[in-house]
């Protein structure tokens, strides 16, 4: 069987369509970073471990760092650059300013897509590893901080800007609960929030 | 041409109010580009090559193959290296060698770079760089620290080595209760978020260099030096950084990023990855520290002894000054403090965030409470007790030294009224829970500095300083000092940082930087605005104002000047699984005028969050047989996560510095010092077990239980 | 990194066909582990299949009550699923208890069973290490081995497992189904991983060539109170240094079933045997549990700095033993 190390792709990145030949080696972070300017996403430690290159895979926060660009091929794919409403900041993005939900900035984009991923796994009612009891509830458990804290772990902080994070998470997600409580009153969708 | 005037409506004063970051939107929407984010046309990637013995030399390198492979630009190594100067004293002194790459065959510790792989996509190098062979010469290596190594010396840092008053062996034979203890800290590692990177190129006979680093104009001169360059052709700029800790001055990645745009003639970038920066960007070197108290029967200090033994390098200095802290916090008749070095086959360590008081506090305040446990005295009385009333080495005055305030604060607000002082008494479930406090002080000061206050005619004001805001939110700062000097609201200013070009200033370290800036900023535009006020004209390009306040800091008298803070920390400690948990802590701090109570109250807890870290999880682990370090990367170095963080808080009392001239004293590592130490205590009070090693991990935990009195 | 062929694999024959045996091909699935030690230099295949699109991203509940778990689904599906927390909820914490939101819905259930050890020794490439180039040594023996294996090592590797997720499937004797060329074929859990021996390069029994399919779990009604608690370095996002996946069946005081799993103390998921027996037809009470824990841990052969497991799993047990029968009591 021939073997080929590069591939011509197409990625669709918030929303548009981007054709580029790729290495194979190369890695959704590095084809964000390096060939397509968006360099919001970070890289904090290339290895899954810090989980500044988050983004979301499909509405799914994952780590690009580990993602190769070339099996990225055929998801929707959402970076910081695209989570806000043109100027409109995302409620998570917002609530981060607001707070002072970091300090030097580099973990930030990482920990937004993170919480944003993360309120939608909530509200799916998706349990954690410190919710009391996993078995299937009515509800989702309470968003308490113990559990803002464990489920936006994979995101380090070096600064230890957590308290003002968690802060802005606990916000932007009692946003998003009301707005939910809302649509579901009026019958609206969710779209403006997420 | 027009004229501005400022002083038709005065607003508020900006400073003391909370403010959102300026470049907060863009750090929030992905904007906000860091140094290896940058485009440039014609880009070629420099990966390093680090050599896998500790010591020895380099027999040959392989490079035919590599240069054979795709996309491979060239390699560098110590055969075609440019030569460097190295004989030159830079902002900090000598320039430490690890920098200046590619200059011997000699391999002084494991990770050393021994050669740099440019090609022209960053996967290609790295490819590269990995294929490239190496042939060593080994030879025996020695990274283990020990107290009693033959080759441990004394060694002046920032401050002397050893301060010695009084008889010691007789001070203690006279006291009623002594305290003789040994403690120790383990390697720490900055890991700021974003690694080290730079890209350097030439432009018009110009260095130009893109770095993430905490002083422009530091670098810029280091790399002057290096190369023996014209100062005025480098240039280097640092617009975002992503983190600093103490880590980002010049470094190997801005010398070969220089020598290969040099060789190829084109942009290089040298990003590092996190497992590099483990040998590259300095740590904190691990500590021995033995600590000796003497108290009378109400617990007034008669002796002190610190001294302390980290390690250096084998090819130049640096000591981690733990004993320092003594020198400022308690006097005794007789005093000794000491530190001292041994070197060893490692890389050579730095400063790292509160650099000395971080261990240093950690062992003199964690005997401190084992002096009250003694004295069955609270600890807090035992500290307002030996409360000393001028600097106990230097006999200087102090400079508004609020301990005593801060600790009453901070009692009264956490509780410590009602604390049982019994250890290992207090059970919720499977936890036993205990608190414990520390104090803590950083010296405060200032260093000289230029600005420039520019006016413009539509009204708004631009400053520029060559500041580094690594996230303390300087940029904020030096608008709201700006605004003040100015008597306009704060939008109306622009801070331009980050650009050597700008004139010399401090960098962003020793808790010196907003101090320094705002000095000269508030001189600019104090100036600029008594310009404006005389009627000055206002050409269309604006109105420049310079300031330098070199004359001015350099007047300073000398005195004991510091910020303070009483910790307070309350664990949960399961000692039949060794988990240690924080559930609370508070520090309260005296740390002269706060600018912007937003970014303040978030820099301390990031430094309070450095005392957990330190104290539960941080440390990497030095392997004897390689000289290297086992799991470096940040699954095997562990550092806080959300989850290791509860509610903590953070506050301040009023306070300020008379002789500055914003009341500044510097908030960037006060919020660690003393930190790891109440955490430490809490453990004891939880569990009656005294924890003197760091971190207290799991395995330290059990291991005590299980039998060890203590750990 | 060294450079390599990518093909995308849709049906279960196509991916067990491109494979054809070929040493330096891999199946890619979350990546979480793979991309990594290629990134290291661990792992240098020269074609990845990424089985990521075959249709094995589906949980069944199986006639009688157990589950179907296909290769594919991630862990955060795993963890997520009302049937797995209903029947297996220490299936769900121990899933939860691993690495990361981000990488949980990354990585699959196939993946997870493969995933490499996380010895800094063997992730190091400029460091020898048998499992990665076997007959180089073992630095960890005489090096740094705090999380190191306790039970089942040799001289030639004390690494240890790091999933967590195997620790719950072992515990209730999951079955791990494969394809390969020649047909499909099973393997249950505990005859999986090999024993270190002094081949600690070869890891699992899987037929070269094969393709892990699914892992199904037979009915355990006991399972439904099960427990799965771990113990790390820091609060979250960490490797365990112990870890424990029980259940109990308790009637009239006596144990009538008991399952007990370790994590992180040897090569594999250690499904603690011996304990099982002392358990069973004993009366509850920590005396049993603790006599349980030390019968399984008469085999353990510490190193000079890993002792505190023995401690650690043993006070583990005593405890989750006793939390679950207190609520079985309820």
């Amino acid at each position: 069987m021939a073997l080929s190390t590069s591939s011509v792709i197409t990625l669709k990145i918030n929303g548009e369509k981007h054709t580029l030949p790729v290495d194979h080696r190369t890695t959704l972070l590095d084809a964000l970073r390096e060939r397509l300017d968006l360099t919001g996403t970070k890289k904090g430690c290339d290895q899954g471990q810090c989980g500044a290159c988050t983004v979301l895979l499909d509405g799914r926060r994952a780590v690009a760092c580990l993602q190769l660009a070339v099996a990225a091929e055929g998801r929707e794919i959402t970076t910081i650059e695209g989570v806000a409403d043109g100027e409109r900041l995302h409620p998570v993005q917002q609530a981060f300013l607001d707070l002072d939900g970091f300090q030097c900035g580099y973990c930030t984009p990482g920990q937004i897509c993170s919480a944003i991923g993360m309120i939608e796994e909530h509200a799916a009612g998706w349990p954690s590893a410190v919710t009391e009891d996993v078995r299937p509830q009515a509800g989702p458990p309470p968003l308490t901080a113990d559990e803002i804290r464990e489920r936006m772990s994979g995101n380090l902080c070096r600064c230890g800007a957590y308290v003002a994070i968690v802060e802005a998470v606990a916000r932007a997600a009692e946003a998003h609960t009301n707005a939910s409580d809302e649509d579901a009153a009026t019958g609206g969708t969710k779209e403006a929030v997420i | 041409m027009s004229t501005v005037t400022t002083t038709t409506s005065v607003p508020t004063p900006s400073v003391g109010t909370g403010h959102t970051r300026v470049e907060g939107r863009d750090k929030v929407t992905g904007a906000a580009r860091y140094a290896a984010e940058v485009p440039f046309a014609g880009l070629a990637h420099g990966w390093l090559v680090l050599s896998t013995i500790a010591r020895g030399r380099i027999r040959a390198l392989d490079t035919e193959p590599v240069l054979a492979m795709p996309g491979v630009l060239a390699v560098l190594d110590h055969r075609n290296a440019p030569h460097l100067n190295t004989d030159y004293a830079g902002l900090l002194g000598k320039p430490d060698p690890t920098c200046a790459v590619f200059q011997h065959d000699r391999v002084p510790h494991f990770g050393w770079p021994v050669a740099l792989v440019v090609a022209e996509t960053p996967e290609q190098a790295r490819e590269a760089a990995e294929a490239l062979v190496v042939h060593y010469e080994e030879e025996p290596h020695d990274v283990e620290l020990t107290s009693d190594h033959p080759d441990c010396r004394p060694l002046d840092g920032h401050m002397p080595a050893v301060t010695e008053k009084g008889d010691l062996d007789a001070r203690l034979a006279s006291s009623a209760f002594v305290v003789d203890v040994e403690y120790s800290t383990p390697e720490e590692h900055h890991n700021p978020m974003e690694p080290h990177a730079a890209t350097a190129r030439w432009d018009d006979g110009r260095l130009e260099v893109t770095d993430s680093n905490q002083g422009v104009t530091w670098v810029a001169g280091e790399l002057q030096n290096l190369f023996s360059l014209d100062p005025a052709s480098v240039r280097v700029r640092s617009e975002h950084v992503g983190g600093g800790f103490g880590s980002k001055g010049v470094r190997a990645h801005q010398v070969a990023a220089v020598m290969a745009a040099t060789m190829l003639q084109r942009p290089v970038r040298v990003a590092l990855t996190r497992r590099q920066m483990f040998t590259l960007t300095g740590h904190r070197s691990p500590t021995i520290q033995r600590v000796r108290l003497g108290a009378d029967a109400d617990g007034r200090l008669r002796a002190l002894e610190h001294r302390s033994v980290s390690r250096t390098s084998t090819f130049h200095d640096f000591v981690e000054p733990s004993a320092g802290a003594a020198r400022v916090m308690y006097d005794a008749d007789a005093h000794h403090t000491a530190n001292n070095v041994v070197p060893l086959d490692v890389p050579t360590p730095t400063w790292m965030r509160a650099p000395g008081e971080a261990p240093g506090s950690f062992a003199l305040e964690a005997a401190f409470d084992e002096l009250a446990e003694k004295c069955g005295i609270d600890p807090i009385e035992l500290r307002l007790r030996n409360e000393p009333e001028a600097g106990p080495v230097s006999g200087l005055p102090f400079v508004g030294r609020n301990v005593a305030a801060c600790f009453r604060e901070g009692a009264r607000r956490f509780g410590w009224a009602d604390r049982d002082s019994r250890p290992g008494v207090r059970r919720e479930g499977r936890w036993l829970l205990g608190t414990g406090t520390a104090a803590a002080s950083f010296p405060a000061g200032s260093a000289p500095s230029t600005a420039t206050a520019t006016a413009h005619p539509d009204g708004t004001f631009t400053i520029r300083i060559s500041a580094a805001d690594i996230g303390t939110g300087a940029r904020t700062a030096l608008a709201l000092i700006a605004a003040d000097a100015l008597q306009v609201s704060p939008e109306r200013i622009r801070v331009r940082i980050g650009d050597s070009d700008f004139g010399p200033a401090m960098i962003a370290g020793g808790s010196m930087g907003t101090r320094s800036w705002s000095w000269a900023v508030k001189e600019a535009a104090g100036e600029l605005r008594e310009r404006l006020a005389l009627g000055a004209d206002l050409p269309a390009q604006g109105l420049t104002v310079r300031s330098d306040t070199t004359e001015a800091v350099g007047a300073l008298g000398p005195a004991e000047r510091h910020s303070y803070g009483a910790q307070f920390a309350e664990v949960a400690v399961d000692v039949t699984t060794g988990e240690v948990r924080v559930r609370r802590m508070l520090g309260i701090f005296a740390a002269g005028r706060i600018v912007n109570p937003l970014t303040a109250r978030n820099q301390l807890l990031g430094g309070m969050v450095w005392g957990i870290s330190m104290a539960l999880h941080e440390e990497a682990a030095r392997d004897r047989a390689s000289g290297g370090v086992v799991g470096a990367d940040l699954a095997g170095y562990h550092v806080a996560t959300h989850a290791d963080v509860p509610r903590i808080e953070a506050d301040w009392i009023e306070d300020t510095d008379p002789d500055d001239p914003v009341g500044i004293k510097g908030i960037g590592e006060i919020g660690t010092v003393g930190a790891a130490a109440a955490v430490a205590n809490a453990v004891w009070h939880a569990t009656g077990v005294r924890h003197r090693s760091l971190p207290i991990r799991p395995d330290r935990v059990l291991t005590a239980a299980a039998g060890a009195p203590d750990a | 990194m060294r450079e390599f062929d990518y093909r995308r694999a849709y049906d279960v024959a196509g991916a067990v066909a491109l494979l054809d045996a070929d040493p330096d091909t891999r199946f890619l699935g979350g990546g979480t582990n793979l991309v990594d030690l290629m990134k290291t230099g661990v792992e240098r295949p020269a074609r990845l299949i990424d089985i990521r699109e075959l249709p094995l991203d589906r949980i069944e509940v199986t006639a009688g009550g157990g589950l179907r778990i296909g290769a594919t689904v991630t862990n955060g599906d795993l963890a997520a699923h009302p049937e797995v927390r209903r029947r297996y909820p220490a299936l769900a914490q121990a899933v939860l208890a691993g690495a990361s939101g981000q990488l949980r819905n990354m990585a699959t259930v196939g993946g997870n069973l493969l995933q490499r050890t996380r010895c800094g020794y063997f992730t190091d490439v400029s460091q020898p290490c048998n499992k990665r180039v076997p007959g180089s040594g073992c630095p960890a023996v005489a090096g740094e081995h705090r999380n190191h294996a306790i039970l089942g090592a040799s001289d030639h590797c004390v690494a240890v497992h790091p999933s967590d997720m195997a620790v719950a499937l072992t515990a209730f004797d999951a079955v791990v189904h494969y394809e390969t060329a020649d047909g499909p074929g099973e393997l249950p859990l505990a005859d999986f991983y090999l024993p270190v021996g002094d081949t600690p390069h070869r890891e699992t029994a899987l037929p070269a060539g094969a393709l892990i399919t699914g892992v199904t779990l037979p009915p355990a009604p006991v399972a439904a109170g099960s427990r799965y608690r771990k113990v790390r370095e820091r609060a979250s996002y960490a490797f365990a240094i112990g870890s424990l996946a029980a259940a109990l069946d308790i009637r009239d005081g006596i144990v009538r079933d008991a399952r007990l799993a370790f994590g992180a103390v040897a090569s594999r998921p250690w499904r603690a045997t011996a304990a099982e027996r002392v358990l069973t037809g004993a009366p509850t009470g920590p005396e049993t549990y603790a006599a349980a824990a030390d019968a399984e841990l008469a085999a353990a052969r510490p190193l000079p700095r890993n002792g505190y497991k023995v401690d650690l799993i043993r006070n583990l047990t005593v405890t989750v033993l006793t939390e679950l029968a207190e609520e079985a009591a309820r």
